[in-house]
């Protein structure tokens, strides 16, 4: 009887604490058990980006001891400078490109693959190389290839009677140059995402649509394969939208944010800042635009595409 | 007049033959069943009809008009898939409107946003939603035109698909298994709302399913088709009663027909039933069957189990030497028979069905109506 009763009196023991104490103890407990995400998020995540909000008031520079808190100062030297002005302008010149160049062709390579059956692994592969190469490396070869001399686009111009153009040389032409390689580099990507989504399309729809009437191309387009893709197409547009912002390498080594700053972008502008100039203050003012920027884009993408997108 | 002819039709897919030389003809109003075992090329002829295959070889007219080569927009026909097939994005009503507005507006007229401006298009749009909520008071979906097909059940999305195939008024409705996704008690309401809507709109029904029970109620004729072979057409009552093929005789008909191979049988049985020589399979239906006192038999063998269904029981007699299995249906009143009782059987003469080695019916002049008599 004893042996029976005994934990039955422990529970009703535990049951009659003031539920305050019980409560602090499960609140300590969720706490401790959080802690491995809470300790990371905040040493990688919020704990840097406190430091860079912090550093941006200040005239700190790489390397020294002593600094001052300047108030916005940065900000005010930041929205002065044309400089900034001209690469805020490139950046999202080169963002509006990249995204719809990488998304459409992407789209168009993905519906091609899965309509035709022949070497479509070969194909799949051979788009996707542009992603997995690293984008330095990657750049020289391009940086050859479009070499007003040497290069290979030259060398076609030629063939066809044209004269030749400085690719990265010339204002008008060096951010499309750079573009043209974004594009290439990323819609590799995009394609292998479309072709999952594609292929999550079930036949039906097609044939439900082929039966109403929607038999031309475009038909299709808009009333299965844009609806039925629509979260892939999002998330795609997402992804490629922030890494077109923080578009750097290419810059760096192709044409390092020249000429006359027609391909100076908010990333270079931050690396030249930080690092060559060792003004860190300053650069992390910039940082803290990147940030706000690239945050209020994703938010707005999500809030449209939300509205608009059907998630099954 | 949505007469469909279909003659000689082909389909291989690679080196499988899905369909073998399969002509049938369809009046016009009729409401055919295709019918017959997964795999067999039922939805492929469906599919063939509606224009959503090519066939390799053979002939398809619609209404007296050569179809091979026209795309399913041009051909007339509605169909209704077993996956309802709605477009998961779009409301009810917009489902139901859109074989309509893929019809009578232009490309440029259903353009996002500037469509709108173009002149007719309001007035078209106006008369397209009018019709459209026509056909969903017929099918009482009219409360539902605003929601999203994810938010009905199984029996309403099955509405709003025959609602889509509907607006149209098409000469020929194609229905793939339209039911099998339903539980057995929705399918048996829709089942009668189905031939309900057959009678009302006189359209001409093809309808592919693999249950039996569904050919055999709903049908003016049903064909049954197996590998890639269509074996017999007919009213569901001949097909059941008066079967050109073995296959026919086993897949129609719930316990399936008895079937006994002709080397068990003794020879006083043969004669009794005036087996012929080329005689390989004598078959008999459970309800044709009788079980009398063992001593009184030309065909013996032993209740194996005895399955009591209400009004019915069905029981399963394994018969001496190497005849295998049978079932007989004896109602609730008579004796029980419990497993392991030696019993007899017997089977008139007339009711039963001789099927030659290939499993084609010999002679099938001499038996015929054997069951109906």
């Amino acid at each position: 009887m004893t042996a029976l009763s005994s934990p039955r009196n422990a529970i009703s023991a535990a049951g009659a604490r003031p539920v305050s104490a019980s409560k602090q103890r499960g609140d300590r407990r969720g706490w401790l058990y959080s802690a491995p995400a809470v300790v990371t998020m905040g040493g990688l995540l919020f704990g840097p980006l406190l430091a860079v909000m912090l550093f941006s008031l200040t005239d700190w520079q790489l390397g020294q001891e002593q600094f001052s808190f300047i108030g916005a100062r940065n900000f005010q030297e930041l929205f002065a400078d044309t400089v900034f002005w001209k690469s805020l302008r490139n950046t999202f010149l080169y963002v509006l490109l990249v995204v719809p160049g990488t998304v459409i062709l992407g789209l168009i390579v993905a519906v091609l693959l899965e309509s035709s059956n022949e070497l479509k692994g070969l194909y799949r592969t051979a788009h996707f190389i542009p992603v997995m190469a690293a984008t330095s490396a990657m750049a020289i070869v391009w940086g050859t290839m479009l070499h007003p001399t040497i290069g290979l686009f030259n060398h076609i111009l030629y063939g066809l009677g044209y004269s030749g153009v400085s690719w990265l040389r010339d204002e008008h032409t060096a951010l499309l140059a750079l573009v043209l390689i974004g594009i290439w580099q990323g819609f590799g990507y995009a394609m292998v995402l479309f072709i999952a989504g594609l292929k999550a399309i079930p036949q039906n729809l097609y044939d439900a649509a082929e039966i109403d009437g929607a038999d031309s191309v475009m038909d299709r387009m808009r009333l299965v394969v844009l609806p039925m893709i629509g979260p892939v197409l999002m998330f795609v547009m997402v992804v490629t939208a922030v890494r077109a912002f923080s578009v750097f390498d290419t810059v760096r080594v192709l044409t390092a944010g020249g000429p006359n700053y027609s391909t100076d972008v908010l990333l270079y502008r931050l690396n030249t800042e930080s690092f060559d100039y060792l003004r860190t203050g300053y650069g992390a003012a910039l940082t803290v635009v990147f940030l706000g920027i690239v945050i209020a884009i994703t938010l707005l993408q999500a809030k449209i595409m939300d509205r608009r997108v059907h998630y099954s | 007049m949505a007469t469909i002819e279909i003659l000689d039709i082909e389909k291989r897919y690679g080196d499988t033959s899905v369909l073998k030389n399969v002509s049938l003809s369809v009046e016009d109003g009729e409401f055919l069943t295709l019918v017959g075992p997964s795999g067999c090329g039922k939805s492929t002829l469906l599919r063939i009809i509606a224009g959503l295959e090519a066939p390799d070889a053979g002939a398809l007219r619609i209404a007296d008009r050569d179809v091979a080569k026209d795309r399913p927009k041009q051909r007339n026909v509605a169909m209704v898939f077993q996956s309802y097939a709605l477009y998961p994005h779009l409301t009810v009503l917009d489902n139901i409107v859109m074989p309509l507005r893929m019809r009578r507006l232009t490309a440029a007229q259903r353009f996002p946003l500037l469509g709108r401006w173009m002149p007719g298009t309001r007035r078209i749009e106006r008369e397209i939603r009018a019709e459209a909520e026509q056909v969903a008071s017929l099918l009482g979906v009219e409360p539902l035109l605003a929601r999203k097909p994810g938010q009905l059940s199984g029996g309403q999305r099955q509405r709003v698909a025959l609602g889509r195939a509907m607006v149209r008024q098409p000469a020929v409705f194609l229905m793939d298994e339209p039911l099998s996704n339903l539980d057995a008690k929705l399918r048996v309401q829709m089942r009668s709302e189905i031939m309900a809507l057959h009678r009302q709109i006189g359209a001409t029904f093809v309808y592919v399913t693999h249950d039996q029970a569904e050919a055999m109620t709903m049908s003016d004729r049903v064909a049954v088709m197996m590998e890639g072979e269509l074996l017999q057409v007919a009213a569901p009552e001949q097909l059941y009663s008066d079967p050109d093929d073995l296959r026919v005789a086993e897949m129609i008909g719930s316990p399936q027909i008895n079937a006994v191979p002709v080397h068990a049988l003794n020879r006083q049985l043969c004669l009794a039933w005036q087996l012929s020589q080329d005689t390989a399979v004598a078959a008999f239906r459970p309800e044709n069957a009788i079980i009398i006192r063992p001593a009184d038999a030309t065909l013996n063998g032993t209740v194996a189990v005895s399955e009591h269904l209400g009004a019915d029981v069905f029981v399963h007699v394994r018969l001496d030497g190497d005849a295998g299995t049978i079932v007989i249906r004896t109602d609730r009143t008579s004796p029980r028979h419990t497993a392991g009782t030696a019993v007899g059987v017997s089977v008139e003469g007339r009711h039963v069905l001789r099927f030659d080695a290939k499993k084609k019916r010999c002679c099938p002049s001499q038996d015929h109506g054997a069951l109906v008599a």
